[in-house]
């Protein structure tokens, strides 16, 4: 199970920012369908909120990432 | 330290914990469901749908906010404790709540109303974002450890008993006054009467008393100087924060929203099922399942928490697609044939002038009701333009107001139900998951952040973000459910290789 887990944590690293990349693609695209005006500013602040809140959390599922390549939960705490 | 209190001095803990966070639950709530009524009051009349949209975007700036309010409060709890804080959240909370409903239209002062909206709701999400932690914690840390699971399901309870209040009196106050008037000034009531709510909970929390385990570091000189730094700096308990959001809280956030929000809006919006229908829908489903809360919150005790949430997780992957299909083929009516039709009303013809042009919409609307009891008003709407040489444009024909027929209604109600049992699984258990997880003296700053972002950004964002996707060209009315069934997912694999299932040991000193 502990190979898994560190195996695993290179996938949490690439997903990261795969999924960063993502969602900055369906923002881009989504904007430019958009038609100009007030929908074209709707649709821009949704995805900015949305692009907002998510890289942190990607950085956050990187770092998930390398502490469990690094073997940190291979045992827990509470083991 | 092993604190085993008096049998009625920890529910007394539980009463006045649970019922400032239930009231908390039901401001938060009214906002949500009174979303439509808000946006064609307070904001632009002209906007039409994107005055929709712009209530659910604040209404997901509610949520997002609430990680920082997590960081706060959470940090506050773990300095000066957990009673003071958790009464500074319930003030701003219930202050927020009544504040809406004494905002003037967007007719009466322009793009302030909005404004004003944006900001006492940022507050509203701060507070919670500080409230729940530190009920969490405030319990928990008066309970027996083998008996965390059960006592802190109670707080569990909260978030449903609130939307169940907000609910029930957004619907009787609809019923009492007609839908005119509540749809004119009635939807300022429910957030008026917040605030009898919360002086009543003021009064009860004024009269606990702080945290035993608090007490004891605080006494011992223990406490935290910089809670803040060392739950996020040190990386024994920075990856345990990490686990606890990827493993566990992000799969149960979007569990909880799905079941409890999204699916009532799909009921609404999607089905086009009756404003009424679609509560009282939501309201059987959850009085059905919110005692499985504390089921799966005891049973935790024993069988530990991490396998029941993977559980309610893995089974709500599984089956939202079929749930949202029969919801769609059960109300889908355009099939309907002359053989299932009781009784057609007389069609009610209005004539619109279009703006700035000669030509006229004119609407024909019928109420139809079918022999198994289900209704529908029926909407045609055709474009007669002033050049008569132009042949007039035809809508395709509108549903809408769909009543449900008694057994279809039941059958509503029953996938309601188990969408919400799904929720008592993934949420019964994680006060106490998340409160093992972290020492005391940086537990209200530890648990707050990953149950706020897993909850208030990846579950508060469900009915946003699958909206979003349903609106993308080529999706289906069920591609929606991507979002929620994806996080699960991810949430699922992470928990069941990560996490561990430590069962209660009954001799468990606290750390």
């Amino acid at each position: 199970m502990n190979g898994l887990k560190k195996a695993l944590g290179i996938f949490w690293i690439i997903l990261g920012p795969a999924s960063i990349i993502f969602m900055f693609m369906q923002a881009i695209e989504k904007v430019g369908l958009a038609p100009e005006g007030v929908a074209k500013t709707n649709t821009a602040l949704q995805w900015g909120i949305i692009l907002f809140i998510f890289i942190p959390i990607s950085a956050g599922l990187v770092v998930f990432g390398y502490y469990a390549l690094k073997g940190e939960y291979d045992k827990l705490p509470e083991d | 330290m092993n604190v085993e209190p008096q049998k009625n001095s920890i529910f007394k803990v539980i009463g006045a914990s649970s019922l400032g966070t239930l009231i908390e639950w039901y401001d938060f709530y009214i906002f949500g469901s009174l979303a439509t009524i808000i946006g064609s009051q307070l904001f632009p009349a002209d906007a039409g749908a994107s005055a929709l949209i712009n209530t659910l975007a604040i209404f997901a700036a509610g949520f997002i906010v609430r990680p920082f309010g997590a960081l706060v409060f959470g940090r506050l709890g773990d300095l000066i404790g957990r009673k003071y804080t958790f009464l500074l959240t319930l003030v701003l909370m219930g202050g927020s709540t009544f504040l809406i409903g004494l905002i003037p239209s967007y007719s009466s002062i322009g793009y302030a109303a909005p404004i004003l909206v944006l900001i006492l709701r940022l507050i509203q999400g701060l507070a919670l974002g500080g409230e729940y932690g530190g009920a969490a914690t405030y319990v928990a840390e008066h309970a027996p450890a083998n008996k965390r699971g059960f006592f802190t399901s109670w707080i569990q309870t909260t978030a449903t008993g609130g939307l169940f209040l907000s609910l029930g009196i957004i619907v009787l106050t609809k019923n009492l006054l007609g839908a005119e008037d509540f749809a004119a000034w009635g939807w300022r009531i429910p957030f008026l009467l917040s605030i009898l709510l919360v002086g009543v909970s003021i009064y009860i929390r004024m009269k606990m008393h702080e945290s035993p385990m608090f007490t004891k570091l605080k006494t011992e000189g223990n406490i935290s100087k910089n809670p803040l730094k060392e739950s996020f700096s040190n990386k024994a308990n920075f990856k345990m924060v990490l686990l606890a959001l990827f493993g566990a809280t992000m799969g149960q956030g979007v569990i909880w929203y799905t079941g409890q929000f999204y699916a009532q809006s799909f009921i609404e919006n999607t089905c086009k099922v009756d404003f009424n229908d679609s509560r009282y829908i939501l309201l059987w489903g959850i009085a059905f399942a919110t005692p499985f809360f504390v089921v799966f919150g005891s049973w935790s005790d024993k069988v530990g928490r991490k396998w029941i949430m993977l559980t309610g997780m893995l089974l709500g992957i599984i089956f939202y697609r079929p749930i949202y299909q029969i919801f769609l083929d059960d109300t889908d009516v355009s099939q309907v044939t002359q053989n299932d039709i009781k009784e057609v009303s007389n069609p009610v013809v209005t004539r619109t002038l279009i703006e700035n042009t000669s030509d006229s919409l004119i609407t024909t609307t019928s109420q139809v009701t079918l022999l198994s009891g289900a209704s529908f008003t029926k909407v045609q709407a055709h474009t007669k333009y002033a050049d008569l040489s132009k042949p007039a444009s035809i809508a395709p024909d509108a549903f809408k107001d769909k009543k449900l027929s008694t057994p279809v209604f039941w059958k509503f109600v029953f996938l309601i139900f188990f969408q919400i049992l799904l929720v008592t699984m993934v949420y019964g258990p994680i006060a106490a998951f998340l409160v093992e997880l972290f020492p005391t003296k940086i537990r209200y700053t530890s648990m707050s952040l990953p149950y706020h972002v897993g909850n208030g950004v990846f579950g508060g964002l469900v009915p946003f973000i699958a909206t979003l996707i349903a609106s993308f060209s080529g999706s289906t009315p069920l591609s929606g459910l991507w979002y929620p069934i994806g996080i699960a997912a991810l949430s699922f694999v992470i928990g069941a290789i990560y996490l561990s299932n430590k069962k209660p040991d009954h001799g468990e000193a606290d750390h």
